[in-house]
């Protein structure tokens, strides 16, 4: 391997990393550009909750993570389940409702999973998959495993009951689980200071003895991995439960259905977040520092703006389930 | 054939799936050094250890929560809830995650998991700590529940439950963990969704599930002394129900009462009454008569606690209502 350049030293992580991080950041942001599309025309259904604005959390610590550990998150799961490696074609297909989607059509929006790479789910009921985490944690514990369980949640979780009693098990049972609240700000119209009487949500942990907190920049995503780094160190070596608020923004409503700004919050506000955008941050350090080049980046563009459209051309092409499939899987015919 | 009590029966099912499979583990209040609170659990702890036999907080949501979790990546757990009263606080992981994680995921995510616990009404607990549960949660798709009546069929269907790829909700009876009954040392199953005729008769059907299949017995031994000949199907599974095994009775006695221990509205005697429309409307000689729990919530006081709960006198007379004869 040839000697780090000192720029790379200085980005924290090499070119060809980098070069992933960018690409993966700018897949979720054009992949749900066209997901918002094809909502408008009437191709996707159902509520659907774009996460434009945040990819450098889900990008972030994801790209810490090994193939055997999980994920398992909320209904805001597009740009967590392509991070994960999902494909654009099979989160198409599921959000256009078509037998070739990741869930068969069964799931939509809200409910993406794959086995195949770990991920176990978004989950639409607020709080309700954070017990679910810890007890993945339990599994890998009472297997004996090094695997983690990342459990991405909305900042309006911590207020749930679910959250108190996932993380007092967790810390109680020292299991190898990464609590990571994306910090938004808004809980569906409600801002974080009107829910939680507390301001620094990964405070929540001091309720814990032995969990490992802290909070990050969720705009900036080397500091979000190097945050992943220290928490992967707790979880995986030092079997203790971790706590992340991962401080970020989301562009777009709640749903589809919210407007962008006027009604919770200003476009002045909005447009103050917009000047710290994740893509744009990472994009203009790499350019400064000569890792790439406004045509690398146009490049990058154009694959990406292409495989998005493919995604969509296979989801239109894709069959809708057939009618024999409605009683499909609401129960395993064979018995272990 | 040994005569044990359906606390024994149940503990024999857990300790021998616990044996067959070290997927499967016991999560819960009080389940480990305490034995169990009706000490279905006894001995467990000390034959399987904390791992594999879990005591855990308060908090239902929570480690029904963690049941689905360690389900979801390939093990077997056994979440046992103190009584279903508390359960209702982890419906949200029963119906919203165990029942659904199957079909949303397109199949990938099987629920290999039983949620147990004592149902129904004890003595004198009153409104918050005794009701029955079964047409709440078999009103769910994507889950199975069995109510078992008696201890052979508590080792029976419990084994089944263990041994299921899908989530299963075994409701067992908080006055009947005492009950005794034969249970056989030897290995069995008690198919899941299969009724059984507990009693052979040509003139009535009562059908009926879980701690009512005593009262139904009691009652076709006093209905036998006035020559009146009941057919008791033990319906042992509500979701699915055995839609054939009532229609066979029926069609054979042309009459039929249905005792549960539930309410009446949107009651599982609603959903049997329903199958009998179906399946045997010229077969009947009557109207169909339910007996279940007064629409009230249960009171503490003796004698009004007695008069809101179905039993033995109700029963014999919606029998004798059916038959004309009183």
């Amino acid at each position: 391997m040839p000697p780090k350049k000192k720029s790379e030293q200085s980005l924290g992580a090499d070119g060809a990393t980098l070069k992933e991080l960018l690409h993966s950041m700018l897949l979720q942001r054009r992949f749900e550009e066209k997901v918002g599309e094809a909502y408008a025309l009437g191709k996707i259904g159902g509520f659907c909750h774009l996460y434009i604005g945040q990819e450098a959390v889900s990008t972030g610590i994801i790209s810490m993570l090994r193939p055997d550990d999980y994920v398992i998150t909320t209904y805001r799961d597009h740009g967590q389940a392509l991070a994960r490696g999902m494909t654009p074609r099979s989160v198409m297909a599921e959000l256009f409702g078509r037998i070739d989607g990741c869930s068969r059509g069964k799931g939509g929006s809200m409910h993406l999973f794959d086995r195949n790479v770990n991920f176990l789910g978004g989950h639409g009921i607020v709080g309700g998959h954070v017990p679910i985490a810890a007890g993945v944690g339990f599994a890998i514990k009472y297997r004996g495993g090094d695997q983690v369980i990342v459990c991405f949640m909305g900042e309006s979780v911590v207020n749930t009951g679910a959250f108190h009693e996932a993380l007092n098990m967790a810390a109680l049972w020292k299991l190898p689980c990464i609590f990571v609240i994306e910090n938004n700000k808004y809980g569906m119209g409600t801002a974080v200071e009107r829910a939680a009487a507390i301001k620094d949500l990964s405070r929540r942990a001091d309720a814990y003895d032995g969990m490992y907190a802290e909070h990050v920049d969720g705009q900036d995503v080397m500091a979000v991995r190097d945050a992943t780094a220290r928490a992967l160190t707790y979880a995986r070596k030092e079997q203790k439960p971790v706590l992340l608020e991962v401080r970020t923004y989301r562009y777009m409503g709640h749903s589809m259905s919210d407007a962008v700004s006027g009604t919770y919050r200003t476009k002045a506000e909005l447009d103050e977040y917009l000047k710290r955008d994740p893509i744009n941050l990472l994009k203009a350090k790499m350019l400064d520092e000569g890792i790439i080049s406004d045509d690398d980046f146009a490049a990058m563009e154009q694959e990406i703006k292409a495989v998005c459209q493919d995604s969509w051309d296979f989801a239109d092409a894709s069959p809708e389930p057939p009618l024999e499939s409605l009683y499909e899987d609401v129960l395993v015919t064979t018995e272990s | 054939m040994a005569v044990i009590t359906y606390r024994e029966a149940l503990n024999q099912a857990l300790r021998e799936e616990m044996s067959r499979d070290d997927r499967v583990f016991l999560m819960g209040e009080e389940v480990a050094q305490y034995n169990g609170a009706y000490k279905v659990s006894k001995g467990l702890l000390d034959e399987f250890g904390e791992m594999r036999v879990v005591d855990t907080p308060i908090t239902e949501l929570g480690f029904a929560g963690v049941g689905v979790g360690a389900a979801m990546v390939g093990l077997r757990p056994i979440i046992e809830f103190m009584t279903w009263n508390f359960a209702i606080l982890a419906l949200d992981q029963v119906v919203n995650s165990a029942a659904k994680m199957l079909y949303m995921s397109g199949g990938q995510y099987p629920m290999p998991m039983v949620f147990r616990g004592p149902n129904g009404a004890a003595l004198q607990l009153s409104a918050q700590h005794s009701q029955a549960f079964e047409s709440w949660l078999a009103h769910i798709p994507g889950i199975k529940v069995v109510t078992p009546g008696t201890p052979y069929d508590a080792k029976g269907l419990l084994k089944a439950a263990i041994r299921d790829d899908n989530p299963v909700i075994v409701l067992e009876g908080e006055m009947l963990y005492n009950t005794k009954g034969e249970v056989p040392e030897h290995e069995y199953i008690v198919p899941i969704g299969k009724a059984d005729l507990k009693r052979e008769g040509s003139d009535c059907s009562i059908i009926t599930n879980g701690k009512m299949v005593l009262v139904a017995m009691k009652a076709a031994d006093e209905l036998a002394k006035e020559g009146i000949k009941v057919d008791v199907v033990d319906l042992r599974t509500v979701r699915p129900m055995d839609v054939e095994a009532i229609a066979t009775s029926v069609r054979k006695t042309n009459r039929a009462v249905v005792l549960e221990e539930g309410w009446e509205l949107a009651g599982i005697g609603a959903q049997v009454v329903d199958y009998v429309q179906r399946e045997c409307f010229d077969d009947l000689d009557a109207p169909v008569v339910r007996v279940h729990q007064e629409d009230v919530p249960m009171p503490y006081a003796k004698g009004l606690e007695k008069s809101a709960k179905p039993d033995l006198a109700k029963t014999i007379a919606a029998v004798k209502k059916v038959m004309y004869v009183d």
